[in-house]
């Protein structure tokens, strides 16, 4: 029993499958409160997705020639991704750091991260005007290789190339494909290496992707650290939401260590509060280094000032603060809170850089439409009704 | 402060173009030195504003024909139907008017932004639009500063619109049909070089009349269209505080930087698994 937090280590990689299946397989009520809102949505969003196609895309946005990019980048695509960080944190913690503590979650994080990927990958052809397309970057003669969109288009791709060979081992042996696990298990190490640095550079590529915006993004909220920004955030976003979906679906930690005692759980949460705690402090330093390196006192005092402060003090540092508290306490409640406070605090921050705070001094602003609301509340529910059945 | 302006990025960047042997980025900004770029001057004081060269757009791109000029505000821009705009503007030597479309950029954001090259730079000076790369991902627009490429939010299958300095005129040897067309020669077609000294001899000769400034000189590391006008730039609509040197070099560092990232953190990350990977209870292998 020693061995559970091998890589692809057999009895994992069989309760992993069972685990997808009996996940995949219908089971008790149908109308839960969750469905009966979930499916009109879904089917809503399917309809605006076949006028988004059929009339092009202002007929069901507010995206405007001055705001091209709006929710479903800067929600679906850019805040999504930076919650799906848990994936690449844990299997650095449990493959390269070998903190075994972690084992019995990191495979599910890193399935939830697959799947999340598949479908803000789904999201972005959505918002692509001709996504016929799509595929010229990766076959064509068409490498913009200048772009920083391109990096990140790769970079999505490979990593999900990555996250598949991670995962292969457990397939290889559903198969019964003895020899093949052997291989591919040998590979997953270089696989999570690859999907790390991966991550590292896609989760700050996202925040990249702005600079050249410069002078459309609030001062407040740009800066060339932009893309070092949205990295650090993305270690304690991608835990935070390991933690909240903990807690919420209790799958994550109890249904695979249920029968050890709660403890080995709370000793899971607290060490991840801690590990935020840590995350929050640096990415806290770091703000605070560039606010007074941009020299942007005078705006703080402004409406875009003041909504500055709220995000860095109300959902940075209070978040951070009360992390901190809980590890020392032992207060799982309260690491729940801070979780959830943290990752409102992540949606602000990307949403500030890419929607709020773009084109802020606009005299007409650019608000989603309800219909590009539903559209984005269809991904997820459909995402959440895929990994969670 | 340990935080020093670029250091970061610059300390990758550096190991990182070492690592990446011929860099694209890198080959943009040395062509620009030496290749010459064709534009157009565009003298606001001698712009009437009878807005033929908005017709002649229309007519050269297939665009319905512009509206007469009591049905439409003062100050407009382009759009998705229309490439160019005469705005019309109070200022303080009087009625001013200025002709807005693409800048046509030495080191064009929108090209360094498209990850497929559908914009792309021509060796001519012009910066072209190619739909059978492009996929819509509206990434130029959100990168241009000045908003140049509009796009087609009501069709299914929409296109990139914007100036494309009459490309196809130029490879027959004409000029673009805007300067072609001008009764007033309030626009002058060709090298950029040559625009430029023109632009400073009517500045040398009438030194009350113009502003001492060219616009396109310097902003956003120069464009292919230049300004010249009696009233500051920004009385105009012209954002006079765009940075003076290049977009796409905003993004460099950290482009150079991934070939470095690519190298060093797998190397660490090895470093640390081969240090830890003992610290397993009973040291066992996966393989035993
Ligand atoms: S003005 Fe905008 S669209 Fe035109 S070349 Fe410059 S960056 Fe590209
Ligand atoms: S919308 Fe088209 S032209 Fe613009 S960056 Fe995307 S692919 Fe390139």
């Amino acid at each position: 029993m020693n061995s559970s937090y091998q890589i692809g280590q057999e009895q994992d990689g069989k309760a992993i499958w069972k685990f997808l299946i009996s996940e995949l397989k219908p089971k008790g009520k149908f109308l839960t409160p969750f469905n009966i809102i979930s499916i009109p949505i879904m089917l809503l969003g399917l309809v605006l997705i076949v006028i988004r196609f059929w009339k092009g895309i202002g007929a069901i946005t507010n995206l405007t020639q001055e705001v091209p990019w709006g929710l479903w980048i800067g929600f679906d695509v850019v805040t999504g991704v930076a919650f799906a960080g848990g994936a690449y944190v844990l299997t650095f913690m449990v493959y390269i750091l070998n903190m075994h503590k972690y084992h019995s979650i990191v495979r599910v994080t890193v399935l939830n991260g697959f799947l999340a990927y598949v479908f803000y990958a789904g999201a972005l052809l959505l918002d692509l005007g001709r996504p016929w397309h799509v595929i010229n970057p990766i076959i064509g003669n068409s490498f913009g290789t200048s772009s920083v969109l391109f990096l990140v288009a790769w970079h999505f791709l490979l990593y999900m190339i990555a996250e598949l060979i991670e995962f292969s081992p457990a397939i290889a042996e559903w198969l019964g494909a003895r020899k093949a696990r052997k291989i591919l298990s040998g590979m997953t190490i270089a696989a999570v290496i690859f999907g790390i640095t991966l991550s590292t550079l896609h989760q700050s590529g996202l925040g990249a992707l702005y600079l050249m915006a410069k002078d459309k993004i609030h001062p407040l909220w740009y800066s060339e650290f932009i893309p070092v920004m949205f990295f650090v955030s993305s270690i304690f976003a991608g835990l935070s939401m390991v933690i909240f979906e903990g807690s919420i679906s209790h799958r994550v930690f109890f249904r695979q260590i249920s029968e050890k005692n709660q403890q080995a759980q709370h000793g899971i949460v607290l060490g991840l509060a801690r590990i935020c705690a840590g995350a929050m402090f640096a990415y806290f330093f770091l703000q605070l280094l560039v606010f007074i390196h941009g020299q942007n006192w005078h705006l703080l005092n402004t409406p875009m000032g003041l909504w500055f402060l709220l995000e860095m003090l109300g959902f940075v540092m209070l978040p951070m603060i009360l992390f901190y508290v809980s590890y020392r306490t032992g207060n799982i409640r309260l690491v729940k809170i801070a979780a959830i406070l943290a990752m409102l605090g992540v949606i602000l921050n990307r949403l500030n850089v890419t929607v709020i705070g773009f084109r802020w001094e606009m005299a007409i602003r650019y608000v989603p439409s309800w219909m590009e609301l539903v559209v984005t509340l269809a991904v997820i529910f459909t995402e959440i009704w895929i990994s969670d059945g | 402060m340990g935080l020093n302006r670029r250091n970061f990025f610059k300390l990758l960047g550096v190991s990182g173009m070492t690592l990446a042997v011929g860099k694209t980025a890198n080959a943009a900004s040395t062509e620009n030195a030496t290749v010459e770029f064709y534009g157009i001057l565009y003298d606001s004081t001698r712009c009437k504003g009878c807005r033929g060269c908005e017709y002649d757009c229309a007519d050269a791109h297939g665009f319905p024909e512009p509206l007469p000029a009591k049905d439409i505000p003062a100050i407009r821009t382009t759009n998705e139907t229309c490439n160019t705009v005469v705005n019309r503007y109070k200022t303080s030597k009087g009625e001013v008017f200025i002709k807005r479309q693409c800048m046509h950029c030495n080191e064009p954001a929108c090209v360094a932004a498209c990850l497929t090259q559908a914009m792309h730079k021509t060796k001519m000076g012009p910066v072209t639009w190619d739909g059978d790369k492009c996929m819509g991902c509206r990434y130029c627009m959100v990168s241009c500063p000045f908003d140049s490429p509009k796009f087609e939010f009501h069709s299914p299958n929409p296109k990139i619109q914007k100036c494309d300095m009459c490309f196809e005129r130029l490879k027959t040897g004409e000029s673009p049909a805007c300067a072609f067309n001008c009764p007033n020669e309030a626009l002058l077609y060709g090298k950029r070089r040559d625009l430029l000294k023109e632009a400073r001899r009517r500045i040398y000769e009438k030194p009350d009349v113009y502003l001492d400034q060219v616009y396109g000189e310097h902003a956003a590391g120069g464009t292919g269209w230049l300004y010249l006008s009696p009233v500051p730039f920004n009385e105009l609509g012209l954002n006079n505080s765009l940075q003076q040197s290049s977009y796409p070099a905003l993004t460099t560092g950290f482009l150079y930087s991934v070939p470095s990232i690519f190298v060093l953190v797998p190397a660490f990350l090895m470093g640390i698994y081969q240090a830890t990977k003992n610290n397993t209870p009973n040291g066992k292998e996966e393989d035993e």
